[in-house]
This record gives structure tokens, sequence and C-alpha cells, in this order.
């Protein structure tokens, strides 16, 4: 009867309450962890909305209309609509070279993919600048030639790349594991190509991992504060994304501003969430692939 | 498990172009990154020397630098304990109990990884700033920032300690139980033990993220050097002072101080592990 296998997040199936875990004790618990969740997460979100609402609708589509938010929204957009398609296709070249193949430097490339989540978003920006900064190691060059990639949409897009570097990679890499090589291989001894079994069988098999490294990836590029706020300059109207946006609102306490502008960081933030449930839900209907 | 699943085989004459040889993919996985991480990475690293070894000692003793670093450090650590305990008992609350709402509960676990940090920031201090409904104002204090490090390293300990419990054969408490031990006796010697591994991940995982951590922070810590600046912060500082040598010679002590510690970490983990595995097997 202990067979029936649970997962994180589902119903439990009915079972004989263990002595070890009485009533009381079990509602103590329950009443600890919801506490805490709302007192942490769910007061501060909603009184985020109830402070942005306070004055009537106006000031808030007064706030939406400032020139200064609609640059910061559409930069945002298109540096994640760069960002987010550059880091998947590497990401999945990336999980099939670590998986698939066998090459010196293997380990190595695994574990420096990994990097960017223990980096302070700081010392990534501090990074880029050294490196592509007018005093830069390339930077200097790059400037000769006309191109400036600091205070600039490039390295915006270049720090954005860095923060959201190993979501698809390590969601696609135990997918991978996961389902084997089986029918590659059947797909090469039928005569397919290197490319079409690519399109036909091995990304297909992957695409859930796919699509929830793209969601996380793409919440990251959205939201990225501290390596774009250093790489950007943050010049108004031209170098502000959103999250920067709402930061110079909250310093020039214009907090309608600021909290307008979190309120569409938030409300895209809750479509990723609504996502990804529905996609984790989607993967284990399932099954086992 | 790194290398025994993916593995490939290496013959047979229909996998000629499926030996696992090609170097394309490798490559150009290799190139990007060399480009986007490792470069830069070796940048800050020679930059932080590049004036001098005495500019380096002199950035990284600075008294307001080492400040920034030890409220760092103790307020992660903080931070960390807080949620090898809550994020167990949410981890347990979403696996062992059941009340209407589960499902919206942990969706809403994952709330801090999709929010923007800054967004989150300005959330918190609209509930806990100034203008707080209760009067209670933790702007421009540690228990501010520690509160900012709460609710960005939430997800990390439940997430990590959830499956692990799911898994769990609860015929082991069962046994337990009827053999007459006592609720705390099962959940210190049985439960527990099993769950160690996971809560230790999940902890050092969170710790990571609440060094480095500046977004959340950002706004509502104030920044008063020697009381409410992240070490994060004042490497952001010095950035902006122009002044990036001291910048690049701070940034390499914090991450060897926490390469460091997780290292700590990782062996703790692995001597709880192996001390467990008997009970395991």
């Amino acid at each position: 009867m202990n067979l029936a296998t649970t997962r994180a997040g589902q119903a439990l199936p009915e079972r004989r309450e263990v002595a070890a875990h009485p009533h009381a004790a079990r509602l103590t618990l329950r009443a600890i962890g919801l506490g805490y969740l709302s007192v942490l997460l769910a007061l501060p979100v909603l009184m985020v909305f109830l402070r942005t609402f306070e004055h009537g609708l106006e000031p808030v589509l007064a706030a939406l209309q400032r020139p200064a938010f609609g640059s910061a929204f559409w930069l945002t957009l298109q540096i994640t609509l760069i960002a987010v398609p550059v880091n998947t296709v590497f990401g999945i070249i990336a999980a099939l070279a670590i998986v698939r193949r066998r090459f010196p430097g293997r380990s190595l490339l695994n574990a420096v993919i990994d990097l960017p989540f223990v980096l302070s978003p700081v010392i990534i920006g501090l990074s880029l600048v050294l490196v592509y900064g007018q005093t830069g190691w390339l930077g200097g060059a790059l400037g000769d030639l006309g191109i400036q990639i600091i205070f600039a949409p490039p390295g915006m897009i270049l720090a954005t790349l860095f923060v959201s570097l190993p979501f698809v990679v390590r969601e696609v890499i135990p997918v991978l594991r996961e389902v084997g090589t089986d029918q590659e291989q059947a797909a090469y001894t039928l005569g397919a190509s290197r490319w079409r079994t690519f399109w036909r069988v091995t990304l297909p098999s992957v695409r859930w991992g796919v699509i929830y490294g793209v969601i996380l990836t793409t919440a990251r590029s959205l939201g990225e504060f501290g390596a774009v706020a250093i790489v950007s300059g943050k010049i108004s109207g031209r170098t502000e994304t959103l999250t920067t946006h709402v930061e110079e609102r909250f310093l020039a306490f214009d907090l309608v501003g600021a909290y307008t502008a979190s309120i569409v960081l938030a409300l895209m933030a809750l479509a990723v969430l609504f996502s990804m449930t529905v996609i984790q839900a989607g993967r284990h209907d399932k099954g086992n692939h | 498990m790194t290398s025994t699943t993916g593995a490939v085989p290496r013959h047979g004459p229909a996998f000629g172009r499926y030996d696992g040889q090609g170097l394309l993919g490798p490559g150009l996985a290799a190139g990007y990154l060399a480009l986007l991480v490792l470069i830069p990475i070796a940048a800050i690293l020679w930059r932080s020397v590049s004036d001098g070894l005495d500019a380096f000692m002199m950035a990284v003793t600075s008294e307001q630098a080492l400040a920034a670093i030890r409220l760092t450090l103790s307020l992660s650590f903080v931070v960390m304990v807080i949620n090898l305990v809550m994020g167990t008992v949410l981890a347990w609350v979403l696996v062992r109990d059941d009340f209407p709402g589960k499902a919206l509960v942990n969706a809403v676990i994952d709330l801090p990884f999709a929010l923007p940090t800054v967004v989150a920031g300005l959330t918190l201090l609209t509930l806990y700033g100034p203008q707080s409904p209760f009067g209670l104002n933790l702007a421009y204090s540690q228990a501010g920032i520690a509160l900012a490090m709460l609710f960005i390293t939430l997800p990390f300990v439940v997430r990590a300690v959830q499956p692990v419990l799911a898994e769990i054969d609860r015929e082991m408490e069962e046994a337990a139980a009827s053999l007459g031990a006592s609720g705390p006796t099962i959940v210190r010697r049985i439960v527990l033990p099993n769950l160690a591994p996971a809560m230790l991940t999940g902890a050092a995982l969170g710790f990571a993220r609440s060094i480095g951590e500046f977004g959340s922070v950002v706004l509502i810590a104030g920044n008063l050097p020697y009381r409410t600046e992240l070490a994060s912060v004042y490497i952001f500082g010095r950035v902006e002072a122009n002044q990036p040598g001291a910048a690049a010679a701070v940034s390499v002590l914090l991450l060897l101080t926490s390469l460091l510690l997780l290292t700590a970490f990782d062996i703790v983990r692995r001597r709880i592990s192996r001390h467990d595995e008997p009970v395991s097997a």
C-alpha cells in the first residue's frame, strides 16, 4: 500500500495517520508555515497592489504614459527577445555536448556553466566593464571601431546573457539523460541525417525541458537588476530597463511611478509562475516521458 | 550519475556519426562560455592586482570593506539557519499535510524566483518600511536586510527537501512508532537524518545567493557604511566612484570567502550523508 508514488506538491493519498504526527502537531506546523509565507510573501505583494491604486487609477495611467517608462519597457523587451533565443540555442548545444560527447574539459565546462548562479550580479557587471569598458581589455579597440558596449544596450544584453546562461542547460541536461539515445539510433539506422534526427527526434523529446528553461531564462532576463545597473549607467530614456526604472522612480520620491513599474514586472512574474505551474503539471502527466 | 547514464555506445557501424567524437558542439559551447564568462572573470582577477599588490592589500584591508563583508557573511548565516528551519517546515506542510488551496501555496513558493529582486525589495518596503501599516519600520536596519534575504532565498530549502521527503519510506516511521517511539524522537532520529543532506544542499544554495544579493537589499538597506552596507553594495559603490581596482580586489576577496565556506558546507554535507547510509539503506 505504500507503493503509490507521491511527488512534491501533490495531495497525498489517504493514509493511516502515523502516531508520530498527531493532529495538534500537524495544525501547529501548518499554521507556522502558512503564517510565515503570508508575512514574508503574500501580504507584501498584496500591499504593493493596494498602494499602487490607493489614489485611484489616474496617477497609475500617468505613470504608464511617461516616456521614460515606455522606453524602459521596450528596451527590457528587446533585451529579453535577444537574450532568450541566444541562450536557448547555446543551452541546447551545451547540454548535448555535456551529455552526449566525450571531450577533454567536459566536466570543467559543466562546472563553469553554474558560475552565474554563484556570482553576485554586481561582480558580473564589474567583470563586463573590465573587459568591454573604455579602459577594458577589448573596450578600447572596439571603441576605435565606433562600437560602444558599456553604457549602451549591447553591454546590457551581454549582462543579461551572462546572468541567465545556466537555466536552459540545467533544465535540458536531466531530460537528455533520461530519454537516452535509443530513438536517435533508430533514426540513424533508418537513414535519417544528423539534422533530421535532431529536429524530428532529439528536440521533440526534450521539449519540456527546453520550454521550462526558456521560461526561467525569460523571468531572469526581465528582472535582472544589479549587473544591468552597472553596465548600463542607468541613463534615463536611453539605457534604463524596467527594474532600474523602478529604482530611479523610488529614489526620485515618485512612489506611484515606482509601484506602477513594479506591478508591470510583478504581473509578468505571475505570468511566468503560472506557466511554470502549468508546464510542471503537463510534464508530470506525461509520465516517464 | 554524471558519467553513467549519458554514456553513448562507442561502436557499431550504424552509429558512425554518433560516436561522441564530433567537436563542433563542444567547441561552440566552450567558445561562448569563454567569451561571456571566463574572460570577464579573468579580467576581475587581473584587475584586482594590476595596480600592484599594495593596492590590493589596501583595498581588502579597508575597514569599510571588511565591515561590509562581515555584515554580509553574518546576515547570510542567520538567514541560512532560519531557512533551514522554516524551509523544512514548509516542505513538511506541503508533502505530509493536506488542506484546501495547497496547490496554490505550492506554486507561490516559487514567486521569489520569478519576481525581479528590486520589486521584491520595494514590495517588502510597503509593508515593513516607513509607511508600514503596523508601524513596523525595518528600513535602513540589519533586520530589514535579513528580511529581504529571507524573501529571495525562500524556495531553496523547500524545493531541495520536498522531493526527498516525498520519497522517504514511511514504514520506517510507522515501525518506530509501533515500537513506542514518541513523535519528537521519530523526527529527530529518523526523519531529520534522512532530510539533512537535502536541507544542507538547499541551505548552501541560499547562502551563496544571499552573499551576492544586491537588487532586493539596495532599497531597504539604506547602505550606511559600517552599519547596513553589504559587500555587493560596497563593490557597486567602488565602481560608481570610479575605483575599479578596489572593486575588483574586494570582489576577489568576497568570491574566495564564499567559495571557502561553500566547500566547508559541502564537506559537512558529505559527512552527514555518509553517516546516514546505514540508516537509509
